[in-house]
């Protein structure tokens, strides 16, 4: 089987001030394969998830050198649109945010901003996402109620229905069900195991259960660095490195 | 025991200027009343007349005069509230007149034009504090803005008096000096500061990750601020538009200085106006004690009270519930 690479990650490395966070990281993440990022609190993974389009831009002091290879163009070339860069890679975060606006105008907020005006054409894009999104059913017969009015779960599928609405090719995910109860997150878990079809998704994760549900390759950081990269079944199963092992057998984190 | 007598002081402090307030509230409105049930002159008169019996020396004749004043004044304390609503303010006339439209026209008018420049201008500022400057710029930009509401409004109104007066009447080639546009330039200078203030702290308690959804789906900083910010924080920026209404209509020394004083009702802008507060601020100081002049006087004050108190009133409590509405789900 050939893969598709999405993303291509070349020596990597990022600084908060004079502090390093990531140390040299390579990574090739492919497409319609969900990728998952584990590894102990405080080791780089939503750092390096952050990266991925750029939200690291928003935190003052931090610099990053290396390269981020998407689609041929490397993201942090200074001739490169961060806006449109963020279309393309999309964004789940790990407390859902939806606006304090209607289900309908969440939807719809990003095909606005791209300059959709139609209504039919904005009406056709909500229910779909809606539905892709696992929560039209819940939603359809009020869809002027406020996002904030729904459960953490449902927000959180109104979020992802969020993004899918400017069409992005990858999604990220910051430990989207990390807050939910058991039954969202298996809402959740299905639902990316859905996506992958048509997207590409990395999702971090501090749940080796989770990654191991959903994934199809995962990466084990430890300490800012990539400790090791491989098919999900050869990491939980049979590590290459001791730390890996001890990591998702449960001897540290 | 220290501690005993430490929340004792405190409180009697707190108690005292809490009575304070109270009876300022409750004086205002005792003074107004002779004015506004008609008979009350009648009793306030009658207050007069009896002090004047006391006295030896001034004798019957006095008496009669007084006497003879006192149905003179009561009658026309009854003719003056008809006129309260009437278009003219001469208080001080052998029939005086005692109309408050034209007071009332005046606030608005000029409260109206300081509002109007001063709105947009504090929101941008706040708008722009919160979305594009850099967090240095930021931290000198805030105190700086704040820095001016601590500026004296009597300074203001002389620098309204001269300069702004010369700017405006250079520019628009105006024929009253003294105007209401003056005035409003000169208030716009006072209530920038509190709509800023107010309006930016709105802003920056719209919790950052609802910003970066917004910045993750790719909006530009600008979408993100106008759509998604902005709206978040309707109503702070409501009650940040009350509150510096309620300071405009309120604020008397500036509008006194440089807004000329004429009691009329014209559209024109850029002729003078006299504010329910100007009113009070200029006639006070010479008016009869007792007389229906100083009641309808305290009637404007009392008037002036109730607006701005409901005014604030509204921004805190309607303000308050809505926001927490708003967020709750998000908590």
């Amino acid at each position: 089987m050939i893969r598709e690479t999405v993303i291509k990650v070349e020596n990597l490395n990022l600084y908060y001030g004079k502090k390093q966070a990531l140390n040299n990281i390579s990574i090739e993440m492919y497409k319609h394969n969900v990728t998952a990022f584990i590894g102990p609190s405080g080791c780089g993974k939503s750092t390096f998830l952050r990266v991925l389009n750029r939200m690291n831009d928003l935190i003052d002091g931090v610099k990053v050198d290396g390269k981020v290879i998407i689609e041929n163009n490397d993201i942090y070339s200074p001739d490169i649109d961060v806006v449109e860069l963020r279309k393309k890679v999309g964004m789940i975060f790990q407390k859902s945010n939806p606006f304090p606006k209607s289900i309908y105008e969440n939807v719809a907020y990003g095909p606005r901003i791209m300059g959709i005006k139609d209504k039919n054409k904005l009406d056709e894009i909500v229910e779909s996402k809606l539905k892709q999104a696992a929560i039209w059913d819940e939603v359809k017969d009020d869809l002027q109620k406020s996002g904030l009015s729904l459960s953490g779960g449902q927000q959180q599928r109104l979020c992802i229905a969020r993004t899918l609405a400017t069409e992005p090719e990858v999604i990220l995910m910051d430990e989207p069900a990390s807050a939910l109860d058991p039954i969202s997150t298996a809402k959740i878990e299905e639902l990316i195991h859905e996506l992958k079809r048509e997207y590409s998704i990395i999702i971090v994760t501090h749940n080796m259960q989770q990654a191991a549900r959903v994934s199809d390759f995962t990466a084990f950081f430890y300490l800012g660095t990539l400790i090791e990269y491989d098919k999900t079944k050869k990491i939980f199963t049979n590590p290459t490195v001791k730390q890996t092992e001890d990591y998702v057998t449960g001897r540290f984190g | 025991m220290s501690e005993y007598l430490a929340s004792i002081i405190i409180k009697s402090v707190a108690f005292v200027s809490f009575a304070v307030i109270l009876l300022i509230f409750v004086f205002v409105f005792k003074e107004a009343i002779p004015q506004s049930t008609g008979d009350g002159t009648k009793v306030a008169q009658e207050e007069l007349q009896s002090e004047s019996y006391g006295d030896d020396i001034s004798g019957a004749v006095d008496n009669t005069v007084t006497e003879v004043k006192t149905k003179h004044e009561s009658e026309e304390g009854v003719q003056s509230i008809a006129n309260l609503t009437g278009t003219e303010w001469q208080p001080v006339s052998l029939k005086p007149k005692f109309g408050l439209l034209p007071l009332f026209w005046g606030s608005f008018k000029v409260t109206l034009l300081g509002i109007l420049m001063a709105f947009p201008l504090a929101v941008g500022a706040a708008l722009y504090s919160i979305t594009f400057a850099g967090r240095g710029f930021r931290e000198i930009l805030k105190p700086v803005i704040e820095l001016l509401s601590g500026f004296p409004s009597v300074v203001i109104g002389f620098f309204a008096l001269t300069t702004v007066a010369s700017a405006v009447s250079s520019f628009f080639g105006v024929t009253y000096r003294l105007n209401a546009v003056v005035g409003g330039i000169a208030l716009a200078i006072t209530i920038v500061p509190i709509i800023f203030t107010v309006a930016e702290d709105a802003l920056q308690s719209i919790p950052k990750h609802i910003s970066e959804a917004s910045l993750a789906l790719g909006a530009t900083k600008w979408q993100t601020a106008v759509f998604v910010i902005l709206p978040a924080a309707t109503p702070g920026i409501f009650a940040a538009f009350l509150l510096g209404f309620g300071r405009a209509f309120g604020e008397t020394m500036i509008v006194l200085m440089a807004t000329g004083n004429a009691a009329t009702m014209s559209l024109n802008i850029f002729e003078p106006v006299r504010t329910l507060s100007a009113t009070i601020g200029a006639e006070m100081a010479e008016v009869v004690f007792g007389d229906t002049h100083y009641s309808v006087l305290f009637l404007i004050g009392a008037l002036l009270f109730v607006f701005t108190f409901s005014l604030n009133a509204i921004a805190e409590f309607w303000v308050r519930k809505r926001l927490l509405k708003k967020f709750q789900g998000s908590a």
